[in-house]
């Protein structure tokens, strides 16, 4: 270590934004009166003063490579004094005055592999996590089957013809680092047996107190195993939702063989006309099959397009299936209903229907 | 540069199609020498031939006086790739909003030539700025490096995690309060609950200007502080006539508002202000011609989490209104209160939104001390099971 240590900072905290921002936001900053989105992924900011600003949105893969990143501060330079800022989805945007420089440096991002778009009623780039990039208890990997993905619904990228926003995340466990549990699609990995119990090394690598406590079903409970103290799990109890393994190493969930992919449709975040939603389950399970997942495609590709044949404007995926009701919904989608699909964890009850509103068949 | 011949078959087929890929982005490191992304690739596509991650768990690896901020990974394949053998992630506290300058951006990508894999993540789901992968014994030379050009480590584990925030009023006309400035003060504020963790589980922050909630604070933060207004929307009607060319205004505004609190007769806009819930529709989709109201601030909820464990909650409406620009230190005594009994009686991994389902949320208000009011639920109790107080009652 060549570190000095009496010479180390600590808890200075993030650098403050103010040094960031271009002249043209501090000096309309809480003054801004409206917004336009003239084309899609460009948005223009007009202030009281009528000064404008132009932010120009281009997709990232999120995981990005300095030599990337050392491009788009290049391109930030070149078009818009050095300005530039992420949004919450993973895009970058350059912030720009010049109007006129608006349409090189969407030419010199596309060049570099970098498309704009994801404004307005559009899908723009996919909520993520780590998986087998990084990840101990990935279930399939993330930005993978993101790229398959957003291959295919590349053109609602690139316009604005959805009747709303279609927003998509992708975890690739349950304990969703992507949060994915209230997008118009979340695509979540899951793992679909008990974990298996490394006896030999468990008692040294965990406390098997707090294995036991981390079950949510009380599925784990103490056991000598060949010798070894150890614990046991019921099988018909587990859910699979790994908290065990998050505690202890030596209770792994990974499998090649059964790990894959469900797919949820309908949640939403935004107070926008109807409250929040959760996502609810679509697909209870699909393959994983690297290195482009084309099931999991497929099954993305058909509710964008049965939803944007279906819906209509301003309606997101979740008001949407309010409207017509969940059996129209598998009607349209050609999904199977299953028993996986009725709740049987805590407040499973509220999903049931205790009405006679439904549309006979 | 390495002399190892690059076998990826099945990472190729992820550089075909238009959408930026992940692959070309390690292989741009790999090409530049860096033997991490190289050996990055060759576990990948060993990932891909087998369906399995490569990764172990974590183990404890930091820097010094700091709990959290590092996580810790290794390879379970050290022998074969050597050049991921430590692949810990560095979480780097992002600037409020993600606004950045061509200088900053490069100064943290020549500390992470120098010291890492070259590989990074804009941004992490939490929001930090993430640094993908270096060894244990770089850490403190990448800490010094990075607070010397501004930069702090992130949260991670049961702390304070990094807070995040849209970019609010730096260009947003719909910010209520000043989430940025709001979301630095929280995060300096709270330096020490961020960088040593001591919470059952972790406590998230997320700042929303408006209730659009582009940072997804409702479902991603134990507290989300989201901007609203009290008073009426600002109508400019000249402008509302101008969309009436391009928009239905009666099917598609005033007929979707959930309070039905609108009325067009094809040249003016009437609202009925009182019965506006402040659902942004309307002036989402008139941006011109419609704008928040004047007296401006913002709602605090609490308790949003992912599923893990006890199942997804969205946070609740603790706060309906707060002048937080001004009262941000009443913002930092409720978090106090509130740790105060999470800390004491909260279960290991138990998140808030869990904990005060377990201990109810009548006691849970009394114990930090607000009063319950309906605003708070949507509809009162229909189980006739309420745990009297009578000793309490006799007292007042």
């Amino acid at each position: 270590m060549s570190v000095d240590m009496s010479k180390r900072k600590t808890d200075i905290g993030p650098p403050h934004h103010e040094q960031f921002l271009p002249p043209v936001i501090k000096a309309n900053y809480g003054k801004w009166k409206y917004h336009e989105n003239p084309k899609p992924g460009v948005l223009v900011h007009v202030g009281e003063t009528g000064d404008k600003l132009y932010s120009v949105r281009a997709a990232t893969p999120r995981l990005v490579s300095i030599e990337t990143l050392r491009l788009y501060a290049d391109l930030a330079d070149e078009f818009c004094d050095g300005y530039m800022r992420w949004t919450s989805r993973n895009n970058v945007e350059f912030l720009l005055t010049e109007e006129k420089n608006i349409e090189p440096l969407i030419g010199k991002l596309k060049a570099a592999g970098y498309p704009v778009g994801g404004t307005g009623a559009s899908i723009t780039n996919i909520v993520h996590t780590q998986g087998w990039v990084h990840c101990h208890s990935s279930a399939s990997d993330a930005s993978g089957v993101v790229k398959a993905v957003m291959d295919e619904l590349f053109p609602r990228f690139e316009n604005m013809d959805l009747p709303a926003k279609l927003r998509i995340a992708f975890a690739c466990c349950l304990n969703m680092c992507g949060a994915v549990h209230c997008s118009d699609i979340a695509i979540l990995a899951v793992h679909r047996h008990a974990p298996v119990v490394d006896h030999a090394n468990l008692n040294s690598q965990c406390e098997i107190p707090n294995v036991v406590a981390s079950c949510p079903t009380g599925a784990i409970r103490p056991a000598t195993v060949d010798g070894n103290q150890s614990v046991e799990v019921i099988d018909d109890q587990c859910m699979y939702c790994a908290n065990c393994f998050s505690v202890c190493p030596a209770m792994t969930l990974n499998d090649p063989d059964t790990d894959g992919i469900s797919i949820w449709v309908g949640g939403k975040l935004s107070q926008a006309r109807h409250v929040p939603m959760f996502s609810k389950l679509a697909i209870p399970y699909v393959p994983n099959n690297p290195p482009r997942w084309p099931e999991v495609v497929d099954a993305v590709k058909n509710l964008v397009e049965v939803y944007a044949k279906n819906a209509r404007k301003f309606e997101r995926m979740g008001e949407w299936i309010e409207r017509i009701g969940w059996p129209k919904f598998f009607d349209l989608t050609g999904i199977e209903f299953t028993k996986y699909h009725l709740d049987d964890f805590t407040h499973a009850g509220e999903s049931y229907n205790r009405s006679l509103h439904v549309r006979q068949r | 540069m390495t002399e190892k011949k690059r076998e990826t078959p099945l990472l190729d087929e992820l550089e075909k199609g238009p959408w930026p890929s992940f692959v070309t982005e390690i292989k741009k490191s790999a090409d530049k020498g860096n033997a991490s992304s190289e050996d990055l690739l060759g576990v990948l596509e060993r990932s891909y031939r087998e369906k399995i991650g490569h990764w172990k768990h974590g183990g404890i690896v930091g820097v010094m006086g700091y709990g959290g901020g590092v996580i810790g990974r290794y390879n379970d394949l050290p022998d074969d790739f050597p050049g991921v053998a430590h692949f810990h992630t560095i979480r780097v506290n992002q600037p409020p909003g993600w606004f950045y300058t061509s200088d900053a951006i490069r100064k943290v990508c020549d500390i992470w030539e120098k010291y890492g894999s070259g590989l990074t993540n804009f941004h992490g789901s939490t929001g930090d700025l993430v640094l993908l992968g270096c060894r244990t014994e770089v850490l403190e030379d990448v800490f010094k490096e990075l607070t010397d050009i501004g930069f702090d480590l992130g949260g991670s584990g049961s702390d304070v995690r990094t807070p995040s925030c849209c970019c609010g009023k730096a260009r947003c006309e719909w910010a209520c309060y000043d989430s940025m400035q709001v979301c630095y003060d929280v995060t300096m504020n709270f330096q020490d609950e961020l960088h040593r963790p001591a919470f059952p589980y972790k406590w998230k922050f997320k700042f929303a200007g408006c209730p659009n909630d582009c940072v997804a604070s409702i479902a991603r933060s134990d507290m989300a502080v989201i901007g609203t207004w009290r008073d009426d929307i600002q109508v400019d009607q000249a402008a509302v006539a101008d969309y009436a060319g391009s928009l239905d205004i009666a099917k598609d505004v005033t007929r979707r508002c959930p309070t039905r609190c609108m009325g067009w007769d094809g040249s003016t806009l009437s609202i009925d202000n009182e019965n506006c819930v402040k659902c942004m529709h309307c002036i989402n989709a008139m941006p011109k011609a419609l704008s928040p109201g004047k007296d401006r601030g913002a709602a605090i909820l609490v308790g949003g989490k992912a599923p893990i464990i006890g199942g997804a909650l969205l946070s609740a409406l603790f706060v309906p209104f707060i002048n937080i620009d001004e009262d941000v230190e009443d913002l930092y005594e409720l978090c106090e209160e509130m740790w105060d009994i999470w800390g004491e009686h909260g279960k290991n991994r138990e998140r808030i939104g869990e904990f005060i389902q377990r201990v109810g949320l009548g006691n849970f208000l009394e114990q930090i001390g607000l009063d319950p009011i309906p605003e708070m639920v949507i509809h009162p109790r229909t189980n006739p099971y309420i745990f009297f107080e009578l000793d309490e009652e006799e007292d007042e």
